[in-house]
């Protein structure tokens, strides 16, 4: 293709893309640069008729503001998102990668049928099941539990699935030699499969992270009191229902998604593999 | 590999801590079905406890009338059923779904596709706009729901949206406080837009990535036009990746509920109109009735909607993807 880069259409065309590129990647960062703003501008400023491309001041005691303000539980519900975030991702891949080694190397006469069990599954959309889950969730009492925020999240069957078909790609002859050395399953998985397959890992954990943090629906039917919000669940219920201090809410968003933009911005290259491999999860 | 065989002992013992010492049991292979069920079964019991058994009980449920009750006495037969197809209400909210699964499904594909091969021809700075399209898929619904409703799309002047129209001389629209036109639907659909054509962006760059060079190669020696090789290999080639896409947009309008919820609600109350299948269920079965019967049922359908058509989909596609 680089042979026809010299002719005169190609350099139009070439024009053309890189115009349209400029254009959309200005519409895709348009309401980062508006959360950034809104959440260093005076209350006032922003809630005046004028647009202003920059905070006319700029309000950096807004963040202060957000951890002071007795209303807006932050420091609690962060500590929640991360707590629930971090359990549910180690959980996941430790249980998903432990039951995807299970099916793809111990031979055992019944493991396509727990395959198909685990599988099925993957048809029904986890959000269709929001009530009966809520049912059986709140049967035990975990309502505005940390517990029922974490536990029923840890088992995915998409990362089973996932965790399954790439130990099957693992190739066989490094752990034929654990195996001969005495390493058994266990030990085989642990000291030599695990530490060979931190990539895919990081491709799932990130991905199982992401999830996590930006998840609503769940958080919002199981955290009901105020102890148990999530950063989401905080900036929903001032955003829908109670008055507040608007540039402040914008801060607090600010401070929502840092943790997930650090991600994006050292972490890429997992996250771009875990969207490629949860995406096409089936194929 | 620098882990102590200490280390090992102590972790296996903790397994199956009543057994016979570990090398003798794992040498052979007599005890496969116990190392099986050692690995796999943390993960079968939980998804027995957390998806099969709430989806039997929500079943039985949805054939009781059972308010603010898991244990209902009263049985009502396929009665909650009946309701919930006659009922007004779920049935607009399956019309809310079609509307905005029209909308959501083509814009979403085709912006996707058109940035993947818009970044793929790309050489200088190709990572910096992957990284930009690919950036708001860190964001949640609820970030982007507070920007969209509070910033761009506030009905007030120095709203972005307004500011913007304010420049090229138009009045303020009030996007979220009219129903007639359904402005609405536009602050929904771009709020979903900018969140996941990212995501699906990545799905068709990596597909794109996979196609042989070869083939332009032989079809640019042929005289193809980039058009034709567009038409003809491309596109052919992306197929299995387009149904894939298609089905996950399909599933995931159905299951919209985070953006519906948070911009259209206001003082803790939803408006009438605009409830998609999950935002009505949501209000059913947990607001304040606690409706669990019509909740269940309704859950039930659909379930078997989803279902039925991403069955329905796949024999189509897989059908097509024969010849």
């Amino acid at each position: 293709m680089a042979v026809v880069n010299t002719s005169r259409s190609a350099k139009i065309g070439s024009l053309l893309r890189y115009s349209a590129l400029i254009l959309a990647a200005a519409l895709f960062l348009a309401p980062f640069y508006l959360l950034f703003r809104n959440a260093l501008m005076s209350e006032a400023d922003l809630g005046s008729p004028r647009w202003h491309w920059l905070p006319p001041t700029w309000e950096w005691g807004n963040f202060s503001a957000i951890f002071n303000d007795p209303a807006l539980p932050m420091t609690r519900s962060l500590v929640n998102s991360i707590l629930i975030s971090i359990f549910q991702t180690l959980g996941v891949l430790i249980i998903s990668g432990l039951a995807g080694y299970g099916l793809a190397r111990i031979p055992y006469r019944w493991s396509n049928a727990v395959f198909y069990l685990i599988t099925a599954t993957l048809l029904i959309p986890a959000a269709v099941t929001f009530v009966p889950s809520f049912v059986l969730v709140s049967s035990l009492g975990w309502i505005s539990t940390l517990r029922g925020l974490i536990i029923p999240g840890l088992f995915q069957a998409l990362a089973t699935f996932l965790f399954r078909q790439f130990f099957l790609s693992f190739p066989k002859e490094i752990e034929e030699a654990a195996f001969l050395d005495g390493l058994g399953y266990w030990g085989t998985f642990w000291r030599v499969v695990v530490p060979n397959s931190m990539g895919f890992a990081a491709a799932i954990g990130t991905i199982t992270f992401i999830g996590a943090w930006n998840a609503f629906l769940w958080p919002l039917v199981i955290g009901r009191e105020q102890t148990t919000w999530t950063v989401q669940i905080a900036l929903s219920t001032f955003l829908t229902a109670q008055s507040v201090n608007l540039s402040q809410l914008f801060a607090a968003a600010l401070v929502a998604i840092a943790p997930l933009l650090l991600m994006f911005l050292f972490l890429q290259r997992w996250i771009v593999e875990g969207v490629e491999r949860t995406g096409m999860g089936g194929d | 590999m620098t882990t102590t065989p200490a280390n090992v002992e102590v972790s296996a013992a903790a397994a199956a801590p009543t057994r016979p010492p570990l090398g003798a049991r794992l040498r052979g292979r007599q005890n496969q079905n116990l190392w099986f069920w050692v690995f796999v079964g943390p993960f079968v019991l939980g998804l027995i406890i957390f998806i099969y058994i709430p989806i039997l009980w929500s079943i039985y449920l949805s054939f009781f009338e059972s308010y603010n009750t898991v244990t209902p006495t009263k049985f009502v037969g396929i009665g909650n059923y009946l309701d919930m197809l006659k009922d007004e209400s779920f049935r607009s909210s399956l019309g809310t779904f079609i509307v905005f699964a029209l909308f959501i499904v083509p814009t979403t594909f085709a912006l996707s596709l058109l940035t993947a091969i818009l970044v793929a021809r790309t050489r200088v700075m190709q990572a910096f706009f992957r990284s930009v399209f690919f950036l708001p898929t860190a964001c949640s619904y609820v970030v982007a729901a507070l920007i969209w409703k509070m910033s761009i799309f506030s009905g007030v002047r120095s709203g972005a949206a307004n500011a913007l129209l304010g420049l090229i001389g138009l009045d303020s629209i009030p996007w979220l406080s009219v129903t007639k036109p359904p402005w609405y639907w536009l602050v929904i659909v771009s709020a979903r837009l900018w969140l996941q054509v990212g995501f699906y962006m990545i799905l068709f760059l990596a597909a794109l990535q996979r196609i042989s060079p070869t083939l332009y190669e032989a079809a640019a020696i042929d005289g193809a036009s980039a058009w034709q090789s567009f038409r003809y290999i491309t596109l052919p080639q992306l197929r299995p990746t387009s149904a894939a896409v298609l089905l996950l947009l399909l599933i995931n309008a159905f299951q919209a509920f985070d953006e519906f919820y948070n911009i259209l609600s206001s003082f803790g109350t939803y408006p009438p109109y605009a409830r998609p299948p999950l935002v009505y269920l949501y209000y059913v079965a947990l607001g304040q009735g606690q409706d669990f019967g019509h909740g269940s049922a309704g859950a039930v359908i659909l379930t078997l909607v989803i279902l039925i058509a991403a069955l329905v989909f796949n024999r189509f596609f897989s059908f097509r993807g024969d010849d």
